[in-house]
Formats: C-alpha cells, structure tokens, sequence
C-alpha cells in the first residue's frame, strides 16, 4: 500500500471500451520529489490513463491513490471534487480550446480562487499577480481575453490555473505538444522553475522523448494500454531494452537534442 | 495533433481592443441587419404603444364605410374594410398580437428547449437517447397541425394555438441547444474546470451557456419569424386570434373576400405587414447565425 | 449486413413513434374540457338513444387503456370512429377527400421540386451579382405565408386576369380538378421554392469549393462534366434531405390553402372540424397527417442514409 512517501498509486488499473482495452493493467507509483514521464505512441492509452487519474473517466477496475487518498471510483458531490482537485490537477493540450474565450486570465484564475480558498479579494489579486509572475505573464495579457493571447501565452495561463487550486501533482498531458518548438523550450522552463519554486510533482504524458528527458526523473513506456518498459530516465532513454522503446527512442536525435522531426510551422 | 494545429502566433497580438463596444456589432449587422433590426424595432413599439395612440379606432364598424378607398374620408388614409373599419387602425392594433404570439412561443420553447438541450448534452447515455425519442416524436407533429388539434380540443385563441407551436418547436431548440453545448464541452477547458470540481450546475449556467448563447439568440430570432408565420395563418383559418379583434391573419380572412370584389387593398395591406416584418425577421436571424458561427 | 440492422433500427423507432403519436392524439378526446360523450357530440344534445350508441360505439363505459387498444384495433381495420356533424364514417369522408388533398401536395412538390432546385443550382453556379437578385428574391418568397400567397394569386390570376378559377374543386372531373388546384398549388409552394433554392445553393457552392472539385478544375476536366459528375450528385444529400422535409411539411399548411381557395380537401374539413369541435373527424384526419408525414421523414431519412458514402463505409466497418 502507498507509503508516505508516495505521492501517486495506481495498481492494476485497467479501461475498456467495449470490446477494447485502453488501458490493461497498469502499476505505477510516483515517489515525492520526483517527476515520471508517462510514453507512448498516440493510441497507447496514455491519455485514458490520466483521464482517469484525474476522474474524468471511471477506471474498470484497479485503484487509484493520490496524496493518501483513495480516488478509485468517481467522486461523490461537489465537496469531494473540490478536494480532489487540490491534490491532483492537469493541463491538456490544445491551447485553442484551454481557455473559455469569454474570461481573461485573470477571471479563471479567480474563479478558482475563489472555488477552493476563503481569500479576499484583496489576497486573490495578490495571489494572482503571483501566479502570473510565475508563469511569466504581465498584467496586460491577465487582463485580456485569450483571443489576444498566443498559444504560448495561454497554456501558461492554463498552467497558472491548475496551480492556483496549490495541487500536490500535475499531469501534463502534452501539455507541450502544440507549441512551437521555441515556445516549448520557455514554457518548459517556466515547468521547472515552478517545481522548484512549489515542490509540485509533475506527471508528464507525452511522445516526445526530448520533452522527457528535460523534466521526467523516471518513466514508463506503454504500448496497447500495458507498460512495456520502466526505470529512470536515463537508463530507459540511454539504454532501452524492449523493441518498442528502441524504435521510439530511434524516431528521435541523440540527446543534446535538436528537435527538427517536427514539422516547422510559420511563427508570423 | 501536432501537425495540424493553426499557427500559433507567439508574436502576440498584443492588445485587445478593451471596448468591443455596441459598435463592432452593428458593423457586423451591417445596413442591412440594420434595416431589418430597424423593422422590427418599429412593429415591436407599436405592439406596445399603439392601443394608446389618438385617434385610432379598429373595431367600431360603419357598414356604408365598406370598402371605401384611401384618403376618401378624412382621418383615414388607408381607407376602410369590409365592414367599414378604418384599415390603418386595424394594422396598427394588429402588430400586439402579431408580437405577443411569437413571444409567448419564443419564452416556452426557448425555456423547455434550452434546459432539454443543456441536460442531453450534460448527461449523454441513457437520458440523452430517451429525450431524443422523445423529440423525434414532437417532430412527427407539424407546428399548424398541433395548432389545429389544440383548436379543436380546447377551443379557438391565441393562447392554446402559440402552446401548441412552442411544443412543435420545442425539438429544433432542444437540438440545437443540445449540439452547441456539446461540442463546448468538449473543449478542454471544460474537463479543466471539472477537475478543478466546479459543479455541472455551474460549468453549464456560467461557461458553456453564455458561450452558446450567440447561436441560441439567432434560432430564437429564427422561431420568432416561424411562429409569426403559423399564429397568423391559424389566425386566418379562424382558429387563432378570435374575430373582431384587429389579427393581421384574422384581416386577411376578413377581407379575402374583397380581392374578388375589385378591393384587393385591406387583405393585401395586412398580408403586405405580414411579409415584410417576417422578411425583416428572417433576414435578421441569418445574420445573427452568421455571426455567431464566426461567418461574419 | 449492416442495412438490416439500419432498417430494423429504423421500423422500430417509426412503429414506436406512430404508437404515442396515436396514444397523443387519442388522448385529445380526454383532454376535452368536459366528458368525451360531449367532446364527440361537439356540445350538442342528443337523444339517449344516441347517447347509449355513441356509449356502446367508443367503449365509453371501459377504462381508459381498455378504450385506447380499442380504438387503435378499430384503426388498423380502417375504422376511424363517427363524425358527428356529418353523421357519417370518418373513413369514408377522408377516403372521398384524400383525392384532392393527394393531388394538390403532388403538384406543388413538383412546381417545388422543378423550380427550387433549377432556381438553386442555377445561382449557384453564377456569380456574385445575379446571386444577390436570388437572395433577394428567396428572402421575401420564403416570408410569404400560402394565405398571403393565396391572397396576391387571386387578385392577379382570377380577379384581374381572370386565367385562373377562383374557389372550389370544379365539375369533380380530374382535369377540372387539376385545373381549379394550379393556384392553390403554387400558393403552396412559394416559400418551398425558396427554402429549397438556398439550400441547393448553398450545397452546390459548397461543394464546387471543396477538395477534389477544385484538383478536377485543375486538371482541366470541363467544367459542365465537373458539375453533372462531382457537384450535383454530391450535393445531392442535402438537397433530397431539405426538399423532402419541405414537401413533408407542406400536408399541414396544405389546410391553410385549401381553406383560402375554398378547395373541399382534408387540410380544409379538418379545420372545419376543429372549429366545431367533431373531435372524432380532427383525430382520425390528423392521425392520417402524422402517419403520413412520419413515414414521408422514414423514406427521406433512409435515402439520404443510402446516398450518402459515408453511412455505408461506416455501416461496414460496425
């Protein structure tokens, strides 16, 4: 059973739909002060796997624990849901769709302020000023709505929200995956500042292993729904010993990477 | 995912115009919309203030009047119907129940609508497919049809005719509600603000609503125009709107009979008003859909 | 075999529709203000030897449900209660009216049919100047309601020109028929034209800009071979969809028509019916309505279903 020192549990956690199984299986902890990178191919159930952890699907079988807690089975009322949602937050992937198109960021950082503390409304603008100072962001760009914004601009927005409920972990399900490759790089680094600011671990989903290697302490490799492969970052990324981590590991460059797989888009 | 994703414009645009003020809406209108906005903008005020204008008078009935001509008699520009009634007096009288009819539709089946739509959205499975059913079956009843039952069953009036058709309608709301609201929460700001643990209650009143609110304006403009069209052809089938009172369907009815007589003019003046402020309507309804689909 | 699935699937949401709509309209007569035996007399008084038969003929003596498997047995045999008013089977009186209805809904599909869709493709296929005449021209078309078409068709053709008959349904011949029913037919599609014009406009300018017209045109394959082969026929979906609902609806609005020009159809008793109140008239001539219009939606549907590429691939794949 989840020690003190683990911040994440899951066990034999396993999704079908009908006659497919996403996800099989699968066992995992994720140790406090630590960062796991979740990898695989689209399709791979890497993406039902967080689903699930953060409770927007109801897992088949298996259990989830998260900061001592149980969050196997879907939460019952609003009060629950709250707390949950100050353990475990996510940031998706589409900067498009993050964000409602009619709030600025400085309204959905509120409106979760405001849904998980008892702040003032003096203490809420300080709180997020913070949060936007640590995202990098000014106060012109909280102030406007996210049509104005980049997609950059607004995954950090999208991350400043999922850190203003004070989670103890975020899944960042490819959170990254949609930006340019230089936007990538700042907001990466915006990541690593906050964990160090925070002490917040992150949950990292992606297929880019360049990606990985720069925040992930450890990872698991999936292929169809099961974990094919696990260790720590560099024993899995220097020294894969399954096939399919082998042929991941190929369709990117060496590390010191320069990530020129991606198709460059036109940065006007 | 990651290829196909529009440019994203890091050098931002930097700042939004903060007033996105009226003025941009209009522009968006254009003369036309304006126009038309302008229509019924003038049909709506004298829905309200007509009754109360001087010198109008739509139901005292002067037989030797009948048919009497524009500008024959002084005070009555538009000349007389059938049964001696000043014309003008009777169109004007005749835009309340024109705008009262399409409004009780529009609140019923906006109400039921918008809340059938939001739920099916929200809850999916089970529920979603027993409303389905259940609208599939209102869509097997046309609107007039209703109406008519509704006529026979609790007898001829406005109330149980506009009922009858907010029922009819109910489903194209309902639907439309139901696939905006879908598609907004499937956005993935939605699924963030669920584990967040703000409630459905609140996702749906505070963000997917006034989200889709733009499109459920637009359909309702849209039903407006379908429901003025029904109110006053059941209102001319003498189903409706009760005679004497000044109906511009009740008029057409009244006054049919005067286009084979050589005085076409009360029936076509009523149907005339009729066509021109659904075409305002119309008009205005595409526009406002063009907009809130981002066509314009 | 997907299709079989599809259409079971489909037979056994019309069978259940069809079940409540005639369960809705059945409970029309107890929702009348007032006993059923006074719903179906219309508020007349009648002798109790007319009470008891009117008692004995609707069951009015058995419990709700009882009455309802009653009268829908008694519908599937072709018996649809008595009228009151005409102290005559309402099956009869529909059978001996259905002709006029029939025919009037069949030409003004046609008129419908023939001008919409050359009106659509037509414009849709032009430029921008003559498109704006067609917008024009459809936006007030389509506010037009039949009465009021009814109304301007009667001054110009039969008042003024004198083309055209006025009222009635002639000396009962068919042509005569046909003839007295050109009026109310174009009355009744007017706003179809429109509707369906826009709709076929739309659809073909969206399909000249799609994909594989635009690398047909590159290729430099003719543009009338382009349209015939790619533009028509894939726009085809929407437009058979959008018409067949239009015409659908028309069986309803029918009544307005045929009420304006004084035509002895359905559409014009069953309003006559509503206003006096012979509930057994209006429920047999709307069940009639709604059994026709559900089935009219079944046939768009499934056509549409079987035009449509993509149902297919998807109903192999499933």
């Amino acid at each position: 059973m989840a020690t003190d020192d683990t911040l994440l549990d899951v066990r034999g956690l396993t999704k079908v739909f009908g006659d497919r199984t996403a996800v099989d299986q699968v066992t995992f902890e994720l140790p406090r002060g630590r960062s796991l990178a979740i990898v695989g191919e689209s399709g791979s159930g890497k993406s039902t796997l967080a689903k699930m952890i953060v409770g927007l699907e109801a897992p088949t079988s298996g259990t989830i624990w998260a900061c001592g807690a149980d969050r196997s089975a879907p939460a019952t009322g609003s009060r629950e849901r709250r707390v949950r949602g100050r353990q475990v937050q996510i940031v998706f992937q589409d900067p498009y769709s993050s964000l409602d198109r009619r709030q600025t960021g400085a309204q959905a950082l509120d409106e979760v302020l405001r849904l998980h503390h008892d702040y003032g409304a003096d203490y809420r603008r300080t709180r997020i000023a913070e949060l936007a100072r640590l995202v990098g962001l000014d106060d012109r760009q909280m102030s406007v709505r996210p049509k104005a914004l980049s997609g950059g601009q607004r995954q950090r927005i999208a991350i400043a929200r999922a850190l203003a409920a004070e989670p103890r972990i975020i899944i960042l399900d490819e959170s990254v995956a949609a930006l340019d490759v230089s936007i990538q790089a700042q907001v990466l680094n915006v990541l690593m500042d906050i964990r160090d600011a925070t002490g917040v671990a992150y949950v990292l989903i992606s297929h880019d292993l360049a990606v990985v290697r720069q925040i992930s302490d450890d990872i698991v490799v999936m292929q169809d729904g099961r974990i094919v492969e696990r260790g720590t970052t560099e024993q899995v990324l220097d020294d894969p010993q399954e096939a399919y981590t082998q042929l991941l590991r190929a369709s990117v460059p060496e590390p010191g990477w320069t990530p020129s797989r991606r198709q460059k888009r036109s940065t006007t | 995912m990651t290829t196909t994703m529009p440019a994203p414009a890091e050098a931002a645009p930097a700042v939004e115009p903060m007033a996105r003020s009226s003025r941009s809406w209009l522009r968006r209108l254009g003369p036309l919309g304006i126009a038309c906005a302008v229509i019924l903008g003038i049909a709506v005020v004298l829905a309200i203030i007509g009754p109360y204008l001087p010198g109008l008078d739509p139901e005292s009935t002067d037989l030797p009047n009948a048919w009497v001509g524009p500008f024959q008699l002084p005070g009555s520009p538009l000349g007389f119907d059938a049964q001696g009634r000043d014309l003008l007096s009777r169109l004007i009288f005749g835009a309340r129940t024109a705008i009262v009819g399409p409004l009780i539709v529009l609140i019923i089946a906006m109400s039921l609508g918008v809340t059938i739509g939001m739920i099916a959205a929200w809850r999916r499975g089970w529920l979603d497919s027993f409303l389905n059913f259940g609208l599939d079956i209102l869509f097997g009843f046309p609107g007039i049809l209703l109406a008519i039952v509704a006529a026979a069953v609790f007898g001829g009036g406005l109330w149980a005719a506009a009922i009858a058709l907010s029922v009819a309608y109910l489903p194209f709301i309902a639907r439309v509600v139901r696939n905006a609201a879908a598609k907004e929460g499937a956005m993935e700001y939605v699924a963030a603000l669920r584990v967040q643990g703000v409630s459905a209650w609140r996702i749906s009143v505070r963000h997917i609503l006034p989200n889709i609110s733009p499109i459920i304006v637009a359909q309702g403009t849209i039903l407006f125009g379908y429901a003025l069209v029904d109110l006053v052809a059941i209102s001319f089938l003498g189903l409706g709107v009760q005679p004497p009172a000044a109906d511009w369907g009740v008029m057409v009815n009244e006054n049919l009979i005067g286009v084979l007589q050589g005085y076409p003019l009360p029936a076509l003046a009523a149907g005339l008003v009729i066509v021109t402020v659904v075409v305002a309507v119309n008009v205005l309804g595409e526009r406002l859909l063009d907009i809130s689909e981002g066509r314009r | 075999m997907w299709w079989v699935r599809f259409f079971a699937l489909r037979l056994v949401r019309l069978v259940l529709t069809l079940l409540v709509a005639s369960f809705i309209i059945f409970c029309a007569l107890e929702l009348a203000p007032g006993s059923p035996l006074a719903a179906l007399s219309g508020g007349r008084t009648l002798s109790p030897e007319a009470v008891a038969a009117l008692t004995a003929r609707y069951n009015l003596d058995d419990p709700f449900i009882v009455r309802y498997v009653t009268w829908l047995g008694g519908v599937f045999q072709g018996d649809l209660g008595v009228s009151i008013g005409k102290r005559q089977d309402v099956s009869e009186i529909i059978l001996g009216r259905a002709l006029t209805s029939v025919t009037l809904v069949l030409m003004a599909s046609i008129i419908i049919i023939v001008i919409g869709i050359t009106l659509g493709i037509a414009s849709g296929l032009r430029d921008r100047s003559s498109n704006l005449v067609t917008l024009a021209a459809t936006a007030v078309m389509a506010a037009i309601p039949a009465f009021v078409g009814a109304t301007l068709l009667l001054m110009v053709f039969s008042a003024t020109l004198g083309w055209f008959p006025a009222l009635g349904t002639g000396d009962g011949s068919f042509t005569d028929l046909v003839w007295h029913l050109i009026l109310p037919a174009v009355a009744l599609s007017i706003a179809s034209i429109a509707v369906v014009a826009r709709v076929t406009r739309a659809a073909i300018r969206e399909e000249l800009g799609t994909e594989h017209v635009q690398t047909a045109v590159s290729r430099g394959i003719p543009y009338p071979a382009i349209v015939r082969r790619h533009v028509v026929r894939n726009a085809g979906i929407s437009i058979v969809t959008v018409s067949g609902l239009t015409i659908a609806s028309l069986i309803a609005v029918a009544a307005v028509v045929e009420t304006a020009f004084a035509t002895n159809g359905l559409g014009s008793y069953l309003v006559q019916a509503a206003a006096s109140k012979d509930i057994a008239m209006v429920q047999g001539i709307s069940l009639v309505f709604v059994t026709v219009f559900v089935l009219m939606n079944v046939a768009i549907d499934v056509i549409a279903a079987l035009l449509d590429p993509r149902t297919r691939a998807a109903g192999a794949v499933a």
